[in-house]
């Protein structure tokens, strides 16, 4: 088990180190810089603030440069955000994505799962129905649709448009982020628990002459649930590091803003904490995955 | 002859006559099998049956004909700017309209009312989901071309050409794609531009699009890998039939195998996945062109209309309610005509 | 005779699939006194599966009982509410089916599955249970039954996991146990091994066993009565001997026909019965074996034959019987 988790970790290590490799060629690929905006500036001032974070050395120094820095930690200051740095930016954003996304998740786990289970077992019925068009709607609604109509039909009414000064304000962006992903296991679990529910072992247990409610939560709940569980390690590291559109919109300040907003200042330093940030994210939620689907499946054996 | 006829106790007369052998014709008269359906008829039949999914299909027909054909016959054009008549609300017309109508002419109505700059909210709505339809469908293809290809490779050969492939694969799934998206769409856009200019057998690029180009480029670079998964899987699980052993025994080449056995085997899968891609397609496509970083002004996106609308979205609720509306039908038609694909043609196809 | 113990009447199921009503059952009669060992067999398709989840309420959808009466020990299960039905199954019927490596719950260990039904219908505690299952566990010939207790089927053979699955059948003392092709998935020996098990487990408790399959030779082994049947029906039932050496019915002769067997037939060939079963979708009007049969008579094609009794204990339904010059009445072979 401890070598296990130590090998994927060497292997998430030798993958993050790809990704920062990919994301620096791919920003020094990139015509333009984090100096050329409209009022530009004269070239001494570009290029002594080029010569301040570096960027006037060949593309390979300024990489060897800047993993140094990261390896001890340091993630840099920001090109844009004057005097603040990298890491400051992420841990004033994560938290506030982290909160929204955190409770979106929980929501859609504890609204799907139900709502998916009840249409497995009326299969054909018209609660089948109206759960798989609904979800079906869930997933083909994108999120920016979702907020903006949310925001037009109860954030004037209720005032609710900015922040989250409140507990009331996390209601909005809450439902639109956990829209889609309510509507996604909904059909996950419909999908895996009619797979389950043909299953042999369903037949024994009811030829055990175990109740409808024990078959359905002991039996069926637990093996149809394992999908789910690998749908939500990606899902939870996005849901976590915030949706750029529900933020905006809500105007929240949040690391997805922050992400998007940085990728098009080209403020390079950002871009590569908030990558590596996220990446690490997704990483360790897919050998947490991995960790949690073996204890609930015992087939699963790690290598 | 009378006293031949028994009664057996059931009060059933039968005659001597009945006891002769039947002839085989008679018996073969009476094996009235079915006509043994094959599984694409089947599949069809149960499609048919399909309400949603029919109602779906319907739906995504007319979207065609709105999005391909009407336009082309519209009173009004997606970049024709009427300075007296913008902002109208639907089925409004302006003062000079009026005068117009006054005048004995007829006035086609705005029927969905124009935006700030005057142009038919209606015509861009459909010209709107024309990207969206091109973008989902072409997207789609290049994907299932990519992807199926990839994944049938890295199946087939196993071993550690599977492990490289998909550790790449791994890869490509990690970083966060909206990142790689915005830096393609930056670095792609200057060469593109250059190309269409440096010879005419590069106008076309014009023509399309520098940035519908690029969204095609970044979705057939990133969104290949779920497609990719899939057909691996389904490969690694159809090399272990016998059939493919027996193929392989009597010395059949390995590509002769993937095409012949492996990838027809897939097709269900394929079809059903490559539908499925459609709507998810459509989906980024607005949600980049939402962000601004989709498809370029003065080309109407449905994901930039429903952007556009978000400022005057006190004022013309309806701007952004059409536009939300068209990519949700779109999208969830689309979704649903997968689903009913998949129930009919392959019902133990887990959902990815 | 024994009491009756176990009375199916007029049985009908029919499964209304969107191509059209499968009667997969059709107006079966049979009778089972208790402590004993009543076979069912027939090919792929004849209804046998169905007849015993009929009898433990096990229909699944789209299949309902159209019509018929089972009562098993002078209660009438068909009228039994599921909570009834409940207490049924498990404790006084109870089931083993034909694939041992997909019956159990992969992700619960064999102590977890065999307490769960020795606690639902006994008052025993948890330790009480653990412990029954050990004994059950050795009483079905599995070595080392603690350690066995803690491990996954997975970890286990399938020879080994029908044997648990026997346990668990077994955990309530059942006075029925319906065996669904039981050693269909299994290797030729650990089939003789587990039939013996069954033989055995069945004598030390008397109780009655319906065993469902397609192989003679098991039912030759183990049965005392037999049904034969055919796409829904049953065309022939009597005792071991009377179906074996007695034979009525010209499918019952085929299938005989087609045992490989030391002593039989005389140019040393198998002989198939010809043809394929009969759309179940598409039921002749006649007897349903008509079209394969090779004495069909003209009156075959037109009706259904009736149930006619050879002896007290033993009927087919075949107009052979009511030839008018009677020849063929039983048929010694």
């Amino acid at each position: 088990m401890i070598k296990y988790i130590l090998k994927r970790l060497l292997a998430a290590f030798i993958t993050l180190f790809l990704i920062s490799a990919i994301t620096f060629a791919l920003m020094k690929l990139v015509p333009g810089g984090p100096f050329l905006s409209e009022k530009a500036p004269s070239a001494s001032v570009t290029a002594a603030l080029e010569a301040k974070y570096g960027l006037d050395k060949p593309p390979l120094e300024q990489y060897i440069t800047y993993m140094k820095g990261v390896l001890k930690g340091d993630f840099g200051p920001s090109i844009k955000k004057r005097g603040r740095t990298v890491s400051d930016i992420i841990w004033a954003g994560f938290p506030v994505s982290a909160k929204i996304g955190g409770i979106a998740i929980c929501l859609a786990v504890v609204v799907g799962i139900p709502l998916g289970s009840i249409a497995a077992f009326r299969r054909g019925k018209w609660q089948d129905s109206i759960i798989l068009v609904a979800s079906t709607f869930g997933i083909s609604i994108p999120s920016f649709i979702t907020a903006s109509l949310l925001l037009v039909s109860f954030g004037i009414t209720y005032k609710l448009t900015f922040g989250l000064s409140s507990a009331a304000h996390y209601i909005m962006p809450v439902i639109s982020l956990a829209f889609l992903p309510t509507a996604y296991i909904a059909r996950l679990i419909r999908g895996s628990m009619l797979d389950v529910m043909g299953q042999d072992y369903m037949r024994t247990a009811r030829a055990k002459g175990l109740s409808a409610t024990v078959v359905l939560f002991k039996h069926a709940l637990r093996n149809s649930i394992l999908p789910v569980i690998t749908y939500l390690g990606p899902a939870l590291a996005y849901t976590l590091t915030g949706s750029f559109v529900v933020e905006r919109i809500f105007t929240i300040p949040g690391l997805g803003n922050e992400f998007v907003s940085s990728i098009i200042n080209r403020d390079y330093p950002m871009i590569m904490g908030t990558t590596l940030f996220l990446s690490t994210l997704i990483i360790m939620m897919n050998v947490l995955v991995d960790i949690i689907y073996k204890i609930v499946d015992p087939r699963i054996k790690f290598e | 002859m009378d006293q031949q006829k028994h009664n057996i106790g059931f009060h059933l007369r039968l005659d001597p006559s009945d006891f002769e052998p039947a002839a085989i014709s008679e018996k073969e008269s009476l094996v009235a099998m079915r006509e043994s359906v094959s599984f694409w008829k089947e599949g069809m039949t149960r499609f048919r049956r399909n309400k949603i999914a029919m109602i779906s299909l319907i739906m995504i027909i007319i979207f065609m004909l709105g999005a391909f054909v009407i336009p082309s016959f519209y009173p009004y054009s997606y970049e024709q700017m009427d300075k007296e008549s913008s902002n109208l609300m639907p089925m409004q017309y302006s003062q000079a309209e009026h005068e117009r109508m006054a005048n004995g002419e007829s006035v086609f109505p705005h029927i969905m009312g124009t935006d700030q700059l005057g142009r038919d909210t209606m015509i861009r709505l459909l010209m709107g989901s024309r990207i969206s339809l091109l973008v989902g469908i072409i997207a789609s293809g290049i994907i299932l071309v990519i992807g199926s290809i990839y994944g049938s490779i890295a199946g087939y050969f196993g071993g550690y050409v599977d492990m490289l492939m998909m550790r790449l694969v791994d890869i490509i799934y990690t970083v966060p794609d909206i990142l790689i998206i915005i830096l393609l769409q930056v670095t792609l856009k200057n060469p593109l531009e250059k190309l269409s200019y440096s010879s005419p057998a590069f106008s076309w690029i014009n023509k399309v699009g520098v940035s519908l180009i690029c969204i095609f480029v970044v979705f057939s670079l990133l969104y290949w890998v779920g497609m990719a998964r899939i057909v691996r899987g389904q490969v690694l699980a159809l090399k272990q039939q016998e059939y493919v052993i027996a193929a392989r025994a009597l010395g059949a080449s390995g590509s002769r195998i993937i095409r012949k056995h492996l990838l027809t085997n897939c097709i269900g899968t394929l079809t059903i996945t490559t539908t499925l891609q459609i709507p998810s397609s459509i989906f980024t496509e607005s949600f980049l062109s939402f962000l601004g970083i989709g498809v370029a002004a003065p080309m109407p996106s449905l994901g930039s209309m429903a952007s556009d609308a978000l400022s005057g979205i006190w004022s013309y609720p309806h701007r952004l309610v059409s536009a939300a509306v068209m990519i949700s039908l779109i999208i969830l038609s689309f979704n649903l005509l997968g689903d009913g694909l998949r129930d009919a043609f392959d019902p133990k196809l887990k959902q990815e | 005779m024994s009491k009756t113990f176990l009375e199916i009447k007029n049985e009908s199921v029919s499964f209304f699939t969107p191509a059209g009503e499968v009667k997969a059952v059709n107006d079966i009669t049979l009778t089972m006194g208790e402590g004993e060992v009543l076979g069912i067999v027939g090919e792929s398709g004849s209804g046998k599966s169905v007849t015993a989840y009929s009898l433990i309420g096990l229909i699944a959808n789209p299949g309902r009982i159209v019509s018929g009466s089972i009562s098993f020990m002078g209660n009438d299960i068909h009228l039994a509410s599921e909570k009834e039905m409940r207490k049924l199954r498990g404790n006084e019927i109870s089931m083993i089916f034909q694939d041992p490596m997909t019956s159990l719950n992969p992700l619960y260990t064999i102590g977890n599955q065999i307490c769960e039904v020795i606690t639902l219908h006994t008052n025993k505690t948890k330790k009480e249970a653990k412990e029954r299952a050990i004994s059950l566990l050795s009483e079905v010939g599995i070595n080392e039954p603690e350690r066995r207790m803690k491990q996954y089927p997975h970890e286990l053979s399938g020879g080994m996991r029908q044997r648990v699955m026997i346990a668990i059948a077994l955990a309530c003392e059942p006075k029925l146990l319906i065996a669904d092709e039981p050693t269909t998935a299994l290797d030729v020996t650990i089939q003789a091994q587990i039939l013996e098990l069954m033989s055995d487990l069945q004598k030390a408790r008397g109780m009655s066993i319906i065993l469902i399959t397609h192989d003679l030779g098991v039912v030759a082994t183990m049965c005392e009565k037999i049904a034969v049947m055919y796409a829904g029906g049953i065309v022939e039932f009597g005792t071991a001997d009377d179906v074996f050496y007695r034979t009525a019915h010209e499918y019952t002769k085929g299938l005989l026909s087609s045992v490989p067997s030391l002593h039989t037939t005389e140019h040393g060939r198998l002989k198939p019965i010809p043809g394929v079963p009969v759309d179940v979708l598409n039921l002749p009007a006649g007897c349903r074996f008509a079209p394969r049969c090779e004495s069909c008579m003209k009156i075959c094609l037109k009706e259904m034959p009736p149930i006619t009794f050879i002896s007290d204990n033993h009927y087919s339904s075949c107009w052979l019987l009511h030839h008018p010059n009677g020849q063929n009445m039983s048929t010694d072979i």
